[in-house]
């Protein structure tokens, strides 16, 4: 594989993460990753969504009027994100449940329109498909991290399967109450950014602000 | 943007596609047709050729539902389909509380049936507690025999809430004076506060309470307070935060308990029929 569609590929899982770098998407991410299973099917929905997205866009961008680019962008997602759905919903239907609006709410996840608006209206279809690749499996590790340690400390479980066998059904495991509501996800998606950024120290912004320190004699 | 030789190119007096400029008015008008169209039939295909694996999944969830009420939990690895082995489907004549002898009762949709006017009639205002506007003239129940005869009978029942209809099953012992536990399978209420009418801890007040007076009249009521001490047998606490959605709870159990529901079904029960 060439270096330049390698990069492609390769940068969105850590280095240009959607969610820990772009700190898009982070609605779904907080609020589908107590437990691992739908944690694994957001992935691969909107792995499927993004993918199919770049490419369909990519492949009509010479053709998509400016004006109604948008338009046409969103038709385009919110049909795959309706396909997705359904096909759920056939087969899989107490995790389509569990998961209950955020497959819709893909439609809106900043990630898919970012991808097709900033990557897929400007470059050929087998980039774009790289792009989208790239991304979806960016979005996934993040969920699947996050959904791994809510999973296991907070109900003891991996994949529905008792690893720490908890205190309320006869084992030693008491489980940490907080994993399983939304909020332990914003602190974990922090750790995971504090973590990178101290590994990858150009991806921290100089601050905005620069607090001066004044002397009271000096200003006088 | 276009190149110099593809603007306003018109070769035999007629405009081809792939010619015009990317923002005339044609080209958009072209472009939004044919994204809407691709689209449409893509979305409307999945829809059509995955509707009778939904439907199936719909059942078996109604199946697991009404398991679960009448008590009888999924063995590990136990099919749905096999479990429902247990449960005895029967069609009511609502008006006669008189068995039906076709028809398909575990398949039966209520929403269908309510609509057709051959299937069903309209309520009078003051009939219409739950607010559902039609009610069908049979429904189904689905009965559980144990040595002693019928021990848990399940009734479908249906009410609007807040925002939505819910629709959930109740299950009675077997002569209908007693609650054995409630469930809603589908409802739109709001998260947290009426649907907390599916949390496990709120359904399992439910259970023993009483549900007709001596004279047959529907005594089981959800409301908000502590009640008296002969009234605490009958007595289910209203979620707070959720008035509307509980007292939506309450009518649908006075409607579908009371004459206009399964009353004489209820009644003929009682009286020791089944």
């Amino acid at each position: 594989m060439k270096s330049e569609s390698r990069k492609t590929l390769l940068e969105p899982l850590v280095v240009n993460n959607p969610i820990i770098v772009q700190i898009l998407g982070i609605c779904s991410a907080l609020a589908i990753t107590s437990k691992l299973a739908p944690a694994v099917t957001m992935s691969f929905a909107l792995l499927f969504v993004v993918t199919v997205s770049n490419v369909a866009i990519s492949a009509i961008r010479k053709h998509i009027p400016t004006n109604i680019r948008i338009i046409v962008q969103m038709t385009i997602i919110a049909s795959l994100v309706i396909l997705v759905d359904q096909v759920l919903r056939a087969f899989a239907p107490e995790i389509s449940k569990q998961l209950s609006v955020f497959v819709g709410l893909i439609i809106t996840n900043c990630i898919v329109l970012g991808r097709a608006e900033a990557f897929a209206m400007k470059n050929p279809v087998w980039p774009s498909f790289l792009d989208g690749l790239g991304q979806g499996l960016g979005y996934s590790i993040i969920l699947v991290v996050v959904a791994t340690i809510r999973e296991l400390f907070g109900f003891g479980t991996l994949w529905g399967y008792t690893v720490l066998p908890l205190v309320t059904e006869g084992g030693w495991y008491r489980p940490n109450s907080l994993l399983p509501l939304a909020p332990s996800a914003f602190f974990l998606v922090a750790l995971i950014i504090w973590g990178v950024r101290s590994w990858k120290k150009d991806q921290i912004e100089a601050p905005d602000y620069q607090i001066q320190v004044v002397h009271r004699t000096e200003t006088q | 943007m276009n190149s110099p030789e593809h603007s306003g190119a018109a070769r035999g007096g007629r405009v081809r596609f792939r010619d015009l400029p990317n923002d005339s008015t044609a080209k958009i008008l072209v472009v939004a047709t044919l994204v809407c169209i691709v689209c449409a039939v893509l979305v409307s295909s999945a829809a059509v050729l995955l509707r009778p694996i939904q439907e199936r999944n719909a059942l078996l969830a109604r199946q697991r539902y009404i398991l679960e009420v009448a008590g009888l939990p999924l063995g590990p690895g136990q099919a749905v389909e096999q479990a429902f082995g247990q449960v005895e489907p029967h069609l009511v004549e609502l008006d006669s509380g008189e068995y039906l002898e076709s028809g398909d009762a575990i398949g039966f949709d209520i929403a269908k049936a309510s609509r057709e006017p051959g299937t069903s009639r309209a309520l009078g205002p003051d009939e219409d507690l739950a607010k559902i506007h039609r009610r069908p003239d049979a429904m189904p129940v689905f009965l559980v025999r144990g040595d002693a005869g019928i021990e848990t009978v399940v009734l479908p029942v249906h009410g609007y809430g807040l925002w939505s209809t819910m629709y959930g099953y109740v299950a009675l012992d077997g002569r209908g004076e007693r609650v054995k536990g409630i469930t809603f399978y589908s409802h739109g209420e709001t998260p947290g506060l009426g649907a907390e009418i599916e949390n496990p801890g709120w359904q399992s007040q439910w259970r023993g309470k009483r549900t007709l007076g001596e004279d047959g009249s529907v005594l089981l009521s959800v409301s908000k307070g502590s009640p008296s001490p002969e009234q605490a047998d009958y007595h289910i606490d209203a979620i707070s935060g959720a008035t509307l959605t509980s007292d939506g709870v309450n009518n649908m159990i006075h409607f579908w308990l009371g004459e206009q529901g399964f009353g004489p079904y209820l009644a003929r029960l009682r009286s020791g029929g089944g």
